[in-house]
């Protein structure tokens, strides 16, 4: 008898998919994440996984854990507490059940929860016997292993690996409860594991295994998430990495010039150094440094030698970069920094998310040392921030750094796939031949911009020196008069200042006046949009800003200010942009501030702009 | 280079005055470097000089060249970066023993290893000058100095031998009043395609007088120096009468004459680093002479050549020839209207 099925449509869902480093969880969250994309939706993923690669299997340590937030509509963050959380052995449950909301549909891989996992997981007793889940939760066990093996069954493969295709199992039902097609996956498998037929085979009937499970079982709801209406245009999914890297490409392809990226393997930088590696035949040359300094030197060598050098690190990292960087301000080279934050201080918590390294990107060096600073909002807004960055460090000669984080890097968002021709231009001049028998004055400036001319070895006449003491402006000779000194950190400081001329208007979200503005920076944008959104839909005089330019800031920001009785600043760190902003403007901005190595929460900052505005 | 010379010593001095102390052994080499570089180039603009930080480092100044006085111990990054940028500039990292191997001594070892086609001259005077005299990594231990008032209590590095167990593929030493020989290193180390290291002894007046003063005062140095060429016995001594033997797998300095003859002594081979590895434990052994001269010379891959390569070969290998295009357009996409 067929039985009768329920399609329900909702306008959101939350979907958490945890279990053992080895389970393959990562897997399932990017192949449902690619499927919804294809099917319309909008949505955001948040990977979160363990800093040790491969935990003891079954422990709590060695959970890994993906998150996908989809949706009819705009949405701008990962999503909350998940509406279903997948668990694929005690310890997962165990690490995330207290997240899924009340009543949430809850997964699980009964054939894992076996006493050894039991006592991994310090479960006394099996949660999944004793009926107590069932009072809080809609929970489906489902004997994964089982399924998969019968599945395979007549197959030539070890019981290890077909046992390793559950994942598969788990995003099948998945696929079936929320109506998606099987083919995206199907094809990629044929993709990925095409010498591997065998491979491909198992891990088909392991996703057909789920989704007829959800056929034939006593599941009896389906939910349908309608395709969200976003700006037309051609989309793809797009993660922070990748995202930075094509604006790395676009900056090469624009400018002519080529590209040097040198950098130290650090978690979660270092992907970035693994997908430049691969576009060798794009003319883009990586660098394996042997430490963190050698990587920003031989970036900077790169760009004096008529490179655009690139490096990218994480807070500890960027700590030992500090003393280039300065070489970098005093030689007024460019050059482009991206930071990818972590958790920290010292080795933190290098696989979380955090936005601590704001005041080390302003202020981290010695002297005067003023750098360009710019700030992605989304994982998509890295390709714009980052092209951005490179053409800002060409045009004014100077240092830039893309405070970028662990978020951003590695969560993913649907993107409307940009044209490089639509972004601003991207000269170079390199300094001509002189052959007029005059000295060259490699200090000479822009009168518009400040920048020095940049004038390679190489280039017959332009013999000169430069180094870490302090230059005569225009001769860049070698000078410690008094006088000389203040202009030279005056005019370092009207450089990046100038850079101000670059930056668009800024755009406020919500109203344009009123009782209190959320300001942010970097990657609490979608958090604080939500956030904005929420509280305008609820009637309150509420706006949103989200600035890119750290340094300098958007010129029209003081007079946005102004606009609102209140300024609510939320950062995953102890309030240093709040202390920025107090500074320059001296306003009384109010800080939300949280570091638990995730993204911030949109109600989280709803209730405290509510709290504000009722003061 | 065989093109006849078209530049001047004076093509190569720049107009900043030279300001170390007066009789620094530095004087001596920058004039060797001035006066070699004609011979060895006929286009200046593709000279750089690449140095970190410390008294030896203030030498770029000084040539009319290219130059870059980066930061403390961090030269070789620098000129590593600049040699991924452009392969064809001849570049020369001046640096000091604090500066190159106490600072900056990961960044020397992977530069040898690495074998980027450039030349590094160090100026070893076996102490921190420009910090005003505190004892270096190659000082010798037991050194009294401003922060050892009791004599320093650290083995010194040995920078030639430390360079060989880091793959380096060319060698030489040679001593600040060495002119001739100087000059004669510089321009074996500029032939070599590689990453070339040249030691150079030097004599700090204030703050190391005569800390090589064996190997330069005519009384001594014909007993205590051990010239070598390729191809050629290590004969030393006043009148060529004492030479290098090897006894089983031990060299030994024996006398020439009853019973060794030249023929027993043993022939210096540039190219074998056995003997180099030999002759960089010669090095501060009172048992043996000082070896100057080429220690080890032997080509093998660049890695700036091997990455022009590879680069080359990925473009070849690009049988789809994407474009930018189709990268931002790869993967899954889809339209919204």
């Amino acid at each position: 008898m067929a039985k009768k099925i329920k399609f329900q449509t909702l306008d959101e869902v939350t979907i958490r998919f945890a279990g053992d480093s080895g389970d393959g969880m990562q897997l399932s969250g990017g192949r449902f994440t690619q499927t919804s994309a294809i099917v319309g939706n909008d949505l955001s993923t948040l990977p979160d996984f363990p800093a040790e690669i491969r935990a003891p299997a079954g422990s709590l340590a060695g959970v890994s854990s993906f998150q996908i937030h989809f949706s009819s509509k705009e949405i701008h963050t990962p999503g909350e507490k998940p509406d279903v959380l997948v668990a694929m052995n005690p310890a997962a449950l165990k690490v995330h059940l207290k997240e899924l909301i009340p009543g949430g549909i809850l997964i699980l891989n009964k054939n894992a929860f076996t006493p050894k996992n039991l006592k991994l997981a310090g479960y006394e007793s099996d949660p999944t016997e004793d009926a107590s889940l069932d009072d809080y939760y809609s929970v489906h066990y489902i004997e994964m292993s089982k399924l998969v093996t019968n599945a395979c069954e007549g197959m030539d493969l070890p019981s290890k690996t077909i046992e390793r295709t559950k994942n598969l199992c788990a995003l099948g039902v998945l696929f079936w409860m929320y109506d998606r097609p099987l083919e995206p996956t199907i094809d990629w498998l044929n993709q990925k594991f095409k010498s591997k037929p065998e491979i491909i085979d198992a891990n088909t009937r392991a996703l057909h295994a789920g989704y007829n499970y959800g056929e034939t079982a006593e599941i009896t709801t389906r939910y349908v998430v309608e395709k969200a209406s976003l700006p037309a245009g051609k989309y793809r999914n797009i993660n922070g990495t990748l995202a930075s890297c094509l604006g790395i490409l676009t900056a090469a392809e624009k400018s002519q010039l080529n590209i040097a990226f040198a950098g130290y393997p650090i978690t979660p930088a270092s992907n970035l150094l693994h997908t430049l590696s691969n576009w060798k035949n794009f003319g883009i040359k990586t660098f394996q440094a042997e430490d963190e300094i050698a990587g920003i030197g031989v970036a900077l060598g790169a760009s004096y030698g008529g490179s655009l050098g690139i490096t990218a690190s994480s807070g500890p990292g960027i700590a030992l970069k500090g003393e280039f960087i300065g070489l970098a301000v005093m030689t007024e080279l460019p050059l482009v920094i991206i930071n990818v934050q972590r958790g920290g201080p010292s080795t933190g918590l290098p696989t979380k998310t955090e936005q601590s390294d704001l005041l080390q990107a302003l202020y981290g060096r010695n002297g005067e040392a003023p750098v360009a600073v710019i700030a992605p909002a989304t994982p998509g807004d890295c390709y714009f921030a980052t092209y951005e960055a490179c053409r800002i460090a060409v045009k004014y000669m100077t240092p830039v750094m893309v405070l970028s984080d662990g978020y951003l890097v590695n969560g993913s968002e649907p993107w409307l796939i940009p044209n490089p021709d639509d972004l601003k231009d991207f000269i170079v001049k390199f300094e001509k031949e002189n052959t007029s028998g005059e000295k060259f004055l490699p200090y000479k400036r822009d009168k518009k911009t400040l920048a020095r001319g940049w004038a390679i070895p190489g280039t017959k006449g332009l013999e000169h020196r430069i180094g870490g003491i302090e230059k005569q402006n225009i001769t860049g000779n070698v000078n410690y008069e008094p006088d000389n000194h203040q202009e030279m950190t005056d005019t370092r400081y009207q450089k990046i200042q100038n850079i101000v001329d670059e930056i668009d208007p800024t755009s406020i979200y919500g109203k344009k006046k009123g009782d209190l503005l959320i300001l942010s920076w970097g990657s609490t944008h979608g958090a604080c949009k939500s956030a904005t959104e929420q509280l305008v839909k609820e009637k309150y005089s509420v706006g949103h800003v989200s600035v890119q330019w750290i340094n300098p800031l958007p010129p029209d920001l003081k007079k946005i200010l102004k606009n609102y009785k209140k300024v609510l600043i939320p950062e995953v760190n102890s309030g240093q942009f709040r202390k920025i902003i107090r500074s320059e403007f001296l306003i009384d901005a109010v800080g939300f501030n949280e570091v638990k190595g995730r993204p911030l929460n949109p109600s989280s900052i709803v209730d405290k702009a509510k709290e504000l505005i009722s003061e | 280079m065989s093109d006849k010379p078209i530049f001047k010593k004076s093509d190569f001095e720049s107009d900043q005055a030279v300001r170390w102390c007066p009789g620094c052994g530095d004087y001596a080499i920058l004039a060797q470097t001035q006066k070699v570089f004609p011979e060895i180039t006929t286009k200046k603009e593709d000279v750089v000089f690449i140095s970190g930080i410390g008294c030896s480092s203030r030498f770029p100044y000084y040539m009319d060249t290219f130059g870059f006085h980066t930061i403390h111990g961090r030269a070789p990054t620098i000129a590593s970066g600049l040699k991924v940028a452009n392969p064809d500039l001849s570049v020369w990292i001046v640096t000091g023993d604090g500066d190159g191997f106490s600072i900056g001594g990961n960044h020397i070892i992977h530069l040898m290893r690495r074998n980027i086609d450039l030349n590094i001259m160090l100026f070893n005077n076996r102490i921190y000058g420009l910090t005003k005299g505190q004892y270096s990594p190659t000082s010798e231990q037991g050194k009294v100095t401003y922060s050892t008032p009791m004599g320093s209590l650290d083995h010194p590095f040995n920078p030639s031998k430390l360079v060989l167990g880091a793959e380096a593929g060319f060698v030489a030493k040679t001593i600040d009043r060495e002119l001739k020989h100087l000059q004669e290193m510089i321009k074996r180390a500029n032939a070599y395609n590689g990453a070339s290291f040249i030691e150079i002894y030097q004599n700090c007046n204030i703050f190391n007088d005569g800390a090589f003063s064996e190997l330069t005062d005519k009384e001594t140095k014909s007993e205590k120096l051990l010239r070598l060429q390729d191809g050629e016995p290590m004969i030393f001594g006043p009148t060529d009468n004492k030479g290098i033997y090897l006894d089983g797998t031990n060299p030994k300095v024996v006398d020439i004459g009853k019973k060794y003859s030249v023929d027993d002594i043993l022939v210096h081979n540039e190219k074998d680093e056995f003997i180099a590895d030999m002759l960089s434990n010669f090095t501060s052994n009172d048992v043996f002479p000082e070896p100057i001269g080429v220690l080890y010379c032997k080509e093998r891959a660049t890695y700036d050549g091997l990455m022009e390569e590879q680069m080359k070969e990925a473009q070849k290998k690009d049988k789809s020839k994407k474009t930018l295009h189709d990268l931002l357009n790869a993967g899954d996409t889809w339209e919204v209207k």
